[in-house]
């Protein structure tokens, strides 16, 4: 006689797993990290082998010595951070930095929550905004000889060294450029300095329609930030195109807004909360102290989701109609 | 194409049996009436041990208003009442019938014709369903004669005939449709009588063409009568949802659909509504889908009540060696199987016979917060919220947060990536609040 299982219903459950998720988002990033390696070559692939190594490193002994766990490392999620992490850092960041970064991500950011779906914020960005405000000189010292997309198509014409990126100019108060002044096309497919996995605009879109096309994520937040972004930009009298195109405001929108742990669980929510970081993001640009805002925004509007949870919850069905009754 | 909106899912079908013949599965033994076999008080025996029963006899009377009676599928002798096992392994009183060599002595009624058909007030036509221990066929079991009696105050506007069978593997409702699809019309054109509805939908997923061009031809002779086409979203077949799709009404939380105005009947139900109204047969035999990858011969069997279940195993093909798990129902709402000696009942839509690979539920994670619960919902509520009020022991929060809505149609369990028990939890809490009721 067999044995038969007993179990309560439903019995089928479908293929998609967080596993599988993850490793969507892992391949939705492969075309940016490529253009990151071909905009700054060799030291771009080791920032990111250091920074996914120290991750997985740091989660691995977090699971075995702390929390006495089992392994997570399969799940995917600290390869997700440890790449998202060498997105926000230049190219030529100290290696030791990029471990303390990576150490302060996944230690502090997500395992001191109790691991994978835990943390309020987003780890990598955790691990980026620690080493800015402690580093800041080297994380706003970008490589030499790439060109910066402001001063046009030489390249060679920068001393970048010292720190433009683009947003610069924008957050200064001199007079705001005009699109003249760029070459656009350089900044959608990646040729302009910056961090990592920002310059290459067309290759993070690609990894969107990726996720779009795989279900991983929803257009909700990526389009309410995206679009918010683009309509405060205009509104202040900006170039919405440069403002999305510049900094890292396509990789937030795409890879750090859109993390699951982080983000609301209703679309409604997830609409303001994307409509809200960018708006946040603008202000930042245009006066903050910093040029660039998003992932400060992000972190922002972290802190605000258990709140939108709250307040934007889904309309059980026939409760409208019930109340009318009463 | 007309769907509901809020939330669903989309699993695969497995509809292994579509497009077969209903098979008569052979008179068994020995067969095993439960008195349970409805929602509400189980019925009272009226026969004792020793006693002669025909075919479509009263064995036993409904037990109270939310009830049915009960009636011999076969000629036989009362064996004896004793408890038999429910699929889910309780033992609950039955009334064992051993059949005769020969079923020819069957109470032979003569059928009504249309004239006297025509005739019978809505009054009577509920008396005859009730008479027939009719209960709804799609799984609920709620008497039928209950929810014909329109109450007072309310009235009925639209009859709709559940044809949607959105469950993965069973095929019951089309093999009905396909082969009985007159019937079925005249059986909602009899419930519109009854209830005093003037308008009568019957609502089809697009997967099921030949049941829906059956349906469509047998509906022109009654102009009050319209069929309907669904997309394909699981769970379309939920009352509500149903209501929905075919009416745009919303049923008002925690309110029954003739608030509405409508009356919510499977197809079966249809047929047994006219089979017992025209040939004056009660409800006795039903249609059971028995499938699964390993049997050998699934199929849309007719099953008379009380046919033990390794009997319809065996009719399909016998158990295979790889069978894991054994649903009583569909893969989504059924109930696993403990027990083949149980016996078929009024509610039995199908027996899936799941391999071993798939029989076991895969390991669950953290909760990742993917927001996937919450947009499957067909109820709008936050599964993943609920699982953990319910981890925590707060049912007063689970209640504020109207975990009495949910339906129980498992589409949070089955999108959840990270195989989470939501509706495990979910069932746990209502069970808490009913309990403090």
């Amino acid at each position: 006689m067999n044995r038969l299982t007993i179990s309560i219903s439903p019995h089928i459950h479908t293929s998609t797993t967080i596993d599988r998720c993850m490793w969507n988002v892992v391949i939705a990033m492969l075309p940016a990290l490529a253009v990151a390696i071909w905009t700054f070559g060799m030291p771009a692939l080791m920032v990111t082998a250091i920074s996914v190594a120290a991750c997985l490193l740091t989660e691995w002994a977090v699971t075995r010595f702390m929390l006495h766990r089992p392994c997570t490392l399969a799940n995917g999620s600290a390869l997700i951070t440890g790449i998202l992490l060498a997105f926000n850092l230049p190219s030529i960041l100290p290696w030791w930095m990029v471990i303390i970064g990576a150490v302060v991500a996944i230690g502090i950011g997500k395992m001191s929550f109790g691991g994978l779906g835990c943390n309020i914020w987003n780890p990598a960005l955790v691990g980026r905004v620690f080493l800015l405000v402690s580093f800041p000189a080297a994380m706003t010292t970008w490589p030499d000889g790439v060109p910066s997309a402001f001063d046009g198509t030489t390249g060679a014409s920068t001393h970048a060294s010292t720190g433009a990126t683009l947003l610069t100019h924008l957050n200064s108060s001199e007079a705001v450029p005009s699109l003249a002044d760029y070459d656009l096309l350089d900044m959608v497919f990646g040729h302009m300095n910056g961090s990592l996995g920002e310059v290459g605009g067309i290759a993070i879109l690609i990894g969107l329609a990726y996720l779009l096309l795989t279900k991983t994520v929803t257009w909700h937040i990526p389009v309410s930030m995206l679009g918010s972004a683009a309509l405060f930009s205009w509104a202040l009298g900006g170039n919405p195109l440069l403002d999305l195109f510049a900094g890292g405001l396509l990789l937030g929108a795409v890879f750090m807004a859109t993390d699951y742990v982080t983000s609301p669980m209703t679309r409604k929510g997830q609409l303001l909360y994307g409509f809200m970081i960018g708006f946040i993001t603008i202000i930042i640009r245009r006066y903050g102290a910093y040029p660039e805002g998003v992932s400060f925004a992000i972190l922002l509007m972290n802190s605000f989701v258990p709140l939108i949870n709250r307040y934007f919850r889904p309309a059980v069905f026939g409760e409208k109609e019930r109340r009318a009754m009463a | 194409m007309k769907t509901f909106r809020k939330g669903g899912i989309h699993p695969p079908e497995y509809k292994l049996t579509a497009g077969r013949p209903i098979v008569g599965v052979p008179v068994p033994s020995e067969i095993r009436i439960m008195l349970s076999q409805c929602i509400g008080t189980p019925s009272r025996p009226v026969v004792k041990a020793g006693d002669h029963v025909v075919a479509g006899q009263m064995i036993a009377e409904a037990g109270g208003f939310v009830g049915a009676p009960l009636h011999s599928p076969v000629c036989g002798t009362v064996k004896k009442l004793e408890p038999t096992r429910t699929p889910q392994g309780i033992w609950q009183d039955s009334i064992v019938i051993v059949p005769d060599e020969t079923q020819e002595d069957a109470i032979q009624a003569t059928p009504r014709d249309e004239d006297e058909i025509m005739a019978l007030s809505p009054e009577e036509i509920v008396a005859i369903v009730g008479e027939a221990g009719i209960v709804g066929l799609g799984g609920a079991t709620f008497p039928t004669r209950v929810k014909l009696s329109v109450p007072k105050g309310k009235k009925a506007r639209t009859v709709i005939i559940n044809g949607a069978e959105c469950e993965p593997c069973l095929t019951c409702d089309d093999a009905l449709m396909r082969t009985e699809a007159q019937a079925i019309v005249k059986g909602a054109f009899l419930i519109m009588k009854a209830t005093g509805a003037p308008e009568g939908i019957i609502g089809i997923e697009e997967n099921k063409p030949e049941a829906i061009a059956a349906m469509e031809a047998a509906a022109k002779t009654v102009p009050a009568i319209s069929v309907c086409k669904l997309k394909k979203k699981y769970p379309q077949g939920g009352e509500k949802q149903l209501i929905y799709a075919l009416t745009g009404r919303i049923v008002p939380a925690g309110t029954l659909p003739i608030e509405t105005g409508c009356i919510v009947d499977n197809v079966a139900t249809a047929f047994a509504v006219y089979d017992a109204v025209r040939n004056r047969r009660p409800l006795t035999e039903r249609i059971v889908t028995v499938t699964g990858p390993g049997l050998s011969n699934p199929g849309n069997f007719l099953v008379k009540n009380g046919t033990p279940l390794s009997a319809l195993i065996d009719f399909a093909g016998g158990l295979p060696e790889e069978a894991g798990k054994i649903i009583a129902g569909g893969p989504m709402m059924g109930r696993a199987v403990s027990t083949l000696d149980s016996t078929a009942t009024k509610g039995l839509s199908g027996l899936v016979v799941v391999p071993a690979d798939m029989a076991e539920r895969k390991p669950s994670g953290p909760c990742i917060r993917c927001a996937r619960c919450v947009s499957a919902c067909p109820m709008g509520l936050e599964p993943y919220l609920l699982m953990l009020q319910a981890e925590n022991r707060v049912w007063d929060d689970m209640s504020a947060h109207g975990v009495m809505n949910c339906l129980e149609c498992g589409c949070c369990s089955y999108i959840c990536p990270a195989s989470r028990p939501l509706l495990d939890y979910i069932k746990l809490g209502k069970q808490e609040l009913r309990k403090k009721k």
